[in-house]
């Protein structure tokens, strides 16, 4: 069925590659050619709301939490499917629960043949846990297969949250180090902020809609991280472009130049990056659900949002383009309408 | 911008072509490449997730080791003193990384001081420079000597018996007949084994779980079991219990008559007369000398097989045993008699093994995931190829060339790096496409900006790829920290999918600064516009 589907798709792709190449087709513009929107006024209304958003979610972080996933809070995760029929839950939770582990929690997903359990840390170190995977397996017996297993000592956990930790702190910084190298320390400076608001509301996310937060969850924050910024350098590169270029032009109709000017590309980026992540979200299977369900959150919904509405408006804060010399505008504007 | 010289251009795409080329193994069966000279067998490698299998993380007993030297501190000192007749009293204490003695009198404190000095050795043997030692002996006042092991010779000592323990562990799994199993160091106390395929790892968790610590030691035979756990028991002389259910208590001899270290061969066989499993062995002839003697002595008495301090089986010697080979019969199955055989030939862990982490993925759902991960793959690439194509026609044309080749290229790279791909990395492959588009992106667009602002078609073209480019720099060099700290971090799935990002942005760029140029380059000197259809 997917094999016609797609041979299909691929069809129309032949088709509109003969078409596109002849030119007959018309061309689509999702943004208009000459956009002038005022960005920079809507920081007295962005400001706020980001900071009473990146509060809401740190109060989440702390009241809410997060639900933490096996890599860093230990414990054993079996993944089964009935060799035939349905899995009778019922029956399954009746012989786990007179292995008196603690807590076990069952779970369908994805058809009525799967189930997922999820097997406390027990106390008594790595061994306990070991002893207790080999209960649930002798007690579940050869009626199911065994499709994932996984077992984690309370000290690897404890590590693995550690380095993940220690894992975004050093990206951060080094993506720091390496913009201020390349710009001033304000975009630096501009662009962590930004960073953090990004992550801070990730995490609010993630509180909200409890997805595992486990080692997956961290590279899809380090993703979302590298592609957010991806975004704002391209505005900064403007940004610094038109610093340059016109040395008169006050700072806040600079940077809706700058926003403007790149934001075509910027929501043609997302489109493609969208389309992406829907793919992965749709047909990727469960076992990157929630890794692409926070990468769709923190890259299309706040990483553009911050770009445009965080990322560039706090320059004007943070002081750039205030020392220009008071030269005359050399260069010739490209726009002629502006200048 | 758009002037290439032949050379460079015929450069750029022999590159282009031969990185592709190294995807080439992935689509032949595996047999067929092993038949290929060495340098084309290159191929991607499916992770764990993908083809099923078992993860372990084993740890070694740090505690265990640390004992174990204080323990031989302990014994040395006693020896020593004893050898130089110098009185001590009450004995030789343990506690806190150090072994501490009292010596009587005082005046044998300096003599005692000057003999047991001559226990410490230079770390790292002869040829150590670090002018560090293994052992250090200091007075602690009051007629107390310490003995004390430094943190460096404790570390020295945990990385000596890593080292043992991973070619006990290699020759293990190796003896289970798996394919192509990983065993690696890592960190200062942990030993990771990969064994791909393995559906159940219980067994091969039990096979390491196991010191394998054999003994051949003589029933102590002056005392009933039961006296001794009345607590009769002779100093020289121990209680241990059998290895088979029901629990049997044996008084056991504390000296050794022959050890594991000893044994040079181990079969699983059948008894040709109760035509029950029993494990033979052999001896090497160090190990067959003792064995005669000591059965010669002893014939008559029964003597104890002692694995991990439990009893195997406690046989009477009926007769001298001088061909330094026997054979252990004690309730096996097929399998128990197999594994026994196993850990015999193998040798003996140096310290006790913990499973830490454990990760094992069915044949079922790697192959699912695999086809989850394509659909996802195709889908995503045909929604921004389609999307390409409708904005940007001809360019898009461009594009979806340039996207193709760079996908190609990720291909080449990971199979030329023998990578891992693992379900996350299939997910960084299919956001690279979404995010190889971009730099396409830029460069369209600032060339639509450029036409804007009043320039003909090939100074705009060319203004927009002089000015996309240092951004696309720029941009990516961001994304690729973030994916470099994800593969510094991240173990299994989590680096396959930093790989692939990483490779996914280098590829990326590139094709950027060369193939996207090269085609625009071509199409231009071919249709020399006066327009551009963007």
């Amino acid at each position: 069925m997917t094999y016609y589907v797609l041979i299909g798709l691929g069809i129309l792709i032949a088709v509109l590659t003969v078409i596109a190449a002849l030119g007959v087709l018309p061309s689509l513009r999702i943004v208009p050619d000459d956009t002038h929107f005022d960005f920079t006024r809507f920081r007295r209304i962005s400001f706020p709301i980001s900071a009473a958003l990146s509060i809401v979610a740190i109060i989440l972080f702390f009241t809410h939490g997060l639900n933490l996933g096996i890599d860093f809070k230990g414990g054993t995760l079996l993944e089964v499917r009935a060799k035939s029929g349905a899995a009778d839950i019922a029956a399954m939770r009746t012989t786990l629960d007179g292995l008196r582990l603690g807590e076990i929690q069952l779970q369908q997903f994805g058809g009525p043949e799967n189930v997922l359990i999820r097997v406390a840390e027990q106390p008594g170190g790595d061994k306990a846990q070991q002893d207790a995977v080999q209960k649930v397996r002798s007690a579940l017996g050869d009626s199911i297969e065994y499709r994932r297993v996984e077992v984690l000592g309370p000290r690897v956990a404890g590590e693995l949250l550690a380095y993940g930790m220690v894992g975004l702190m050093l990206a951060i910084v080094s993506i720091l180090i390496y913009l201020w190298f390349r710009f001033e320390w304000q975009f630096a400076l501009g662009a962590m902020i930004a960073n953090v608001h990004d992550i801070v509301l990730t995490i609010g996310f993630m509180s909200i809609s409890q997805v595992d937060f486990d080692l997956t969850s961290i590279a899809a924050l380090l993703t979302i991280l590298g592609y957010s910024l991806n975004d704002t350098v391209v505005i900064y590169d403007r940004i610094r472009e038109m610093l340059r270029r016109y040395k008169k032009m006050p700072m806040p109709q600079l940077l809706n130049e700058s926003i403007n000017s790149t934001l075509s590309r910027s929501i043609i980026t997302h489109f493609t990056v969208t389309l992406a992540l829907l793919a992965l979200l749709l047909f990727g299977g469960h076992a990157i659900h929630s890794f692409t369900a926070v990468m769709m959150f923190g890259v299309v919904l706040v990483g553009t949002y911050t770009s445009i509405f965080i990322a560039a408006p706090i320059l004007i804060y943070l002081g750039v383009g205030e020392h220009r010399e008071d030269a005359p505008d050399t260069a010739t504007p490209a726009k002629k309408n502006k200048a | 911008m758009l002037y290439f010289t032949r050379w460079k251009a015929l450069g750029i795409i022999l590159t282009a072509l031969i990185v592709c080329l190294c995807a080439v193994p992935n689509f032949f069966p595996e047999a067929q490449v092993k038949t290929w000279p060495a340098w084309a067998q290159r191929r991607l490698v499916l992770g764990l997730d993908l083809q099923g299998g078992s993860y372990l993380l084993l740890e070694v007993d740090s505690n265990y080791v640390k004992k174990e030297r204080l323990d031989q501190v302990r014994d040395d000192v006693r020896r020593t003193l004893r050898d130089a007749k110098i009185g001590f009293t009450g004995g030789v204490i343990v506690r806190n990384d150090a072994a501490e003695v009292r010596i009587t009198k005082e005046s044998d404190v300096q003599t005692a001081l000057g003999k047991l000095r001559e226990l410490s050795q230079p770390l790292g043997g002869l040829m150590g420079s670090s002018g560090q030692r293994d052992l250090e002996v200091t007075d602690a006042g009051g007629g107390v000597i310490r003995l004390s092991v430094p943190q460096a010779a404790m570390l020295d000592r945990l990385r000596k018996t890593i080292e043992q323990s991973i070619q006990i562990v290699e020759r293990r799994v190796n003896e289970l007949g798996t394919v192509e199993p990983v065993i690696q160091r890592q960190g200062n106390d942990r030993i990771l084994v990969q064994v791909p395929g393995l559906q159940d790892p219980t067994r091969l968790k039990k096979l390491l779980g196991e010191t394998a610590k054999m003994e051949f030691r003589m029933v102590d035979t002056t005392v009933s079991p039961d006296q001794a756990q009345q607590g009769r028991l002779p100093p020289e002389s121990e209680l241990l219990m059998s290895a088979s259910p029901p629990p049997t208590p044996y008084v056991v001899k504390k000296q050794v008559l022959v050890a594991g270290g000893d044994l040079i061969d181990a079969q699983a066989t059948f008894d040709q007369r109760t035509s029950e499993p029993v494990v033979s062995f052999k001896f090497n002839t160090s190990g067959a000398r003792k064995f005669a003697q000591a059965t010669q002595e002893n014939v008559g008495l029964p003597f104890a097989i002692v694995l991990d301090n439990k009893v195997i089986s406690a046989p009477r010697i009926n007769e001298p045993i001088t061909g330094g080979q026997g054979q252990i019969s004690g309730s096996f199955t097929v399998q128990s008699a197999n594994d026994l055989a196993i850990l015999m030939r193998a040798g003996a862990l140096p310290a006790p093994l913990t499973v830490v982490e454990e990760r094992t993925v069915g044949p079922g759902l790697g192959q699912d995931s695999i086809e989850k991960g394509e659909l996802a793959a195709y889908v995503g690439s045909i929604l921004v190829i389609v999307f390409m194509l409708l904005t940007y026609r001809l360019f898009g044309v461009f594009a979806n060339i340039a996207v193709a080749i760079n996908v190609a290229m990720i291909f080449g790279l990971l199979s030329l790096l023998n990578a891992t791909l693992t379900l996350p990395g299939i997910a960084g492959i299919v956001l690279t496409v979404g995010i190889a588009v971009d730099s396409n992106v830029l460069i369209y667009e600032r060339i639509r900006e450029e036409l804007r602002g009043g320039r003909n078609a090939i100074s705009a073209i060319d203004a927009g790829f002089k000015r996309a480019l240092a951004t696309i720099l720029d941009s990516n060099i961001t994304t690729f920290i973030a994916a470099a700290v994800l593969f510094y971090i991240g173990t299994g799935p989590v680096r396959g999918f930093a790989v692939t990002l990483g490779i996914g942005i280098i590829t990326t760029v590139f094709t950027a600064f060369t193939m996207t140029r090269l085609i625009v380059a071509g199409w231009v000197r071919w249709k020399r516009p006066q327009s551009v259809p963007i």
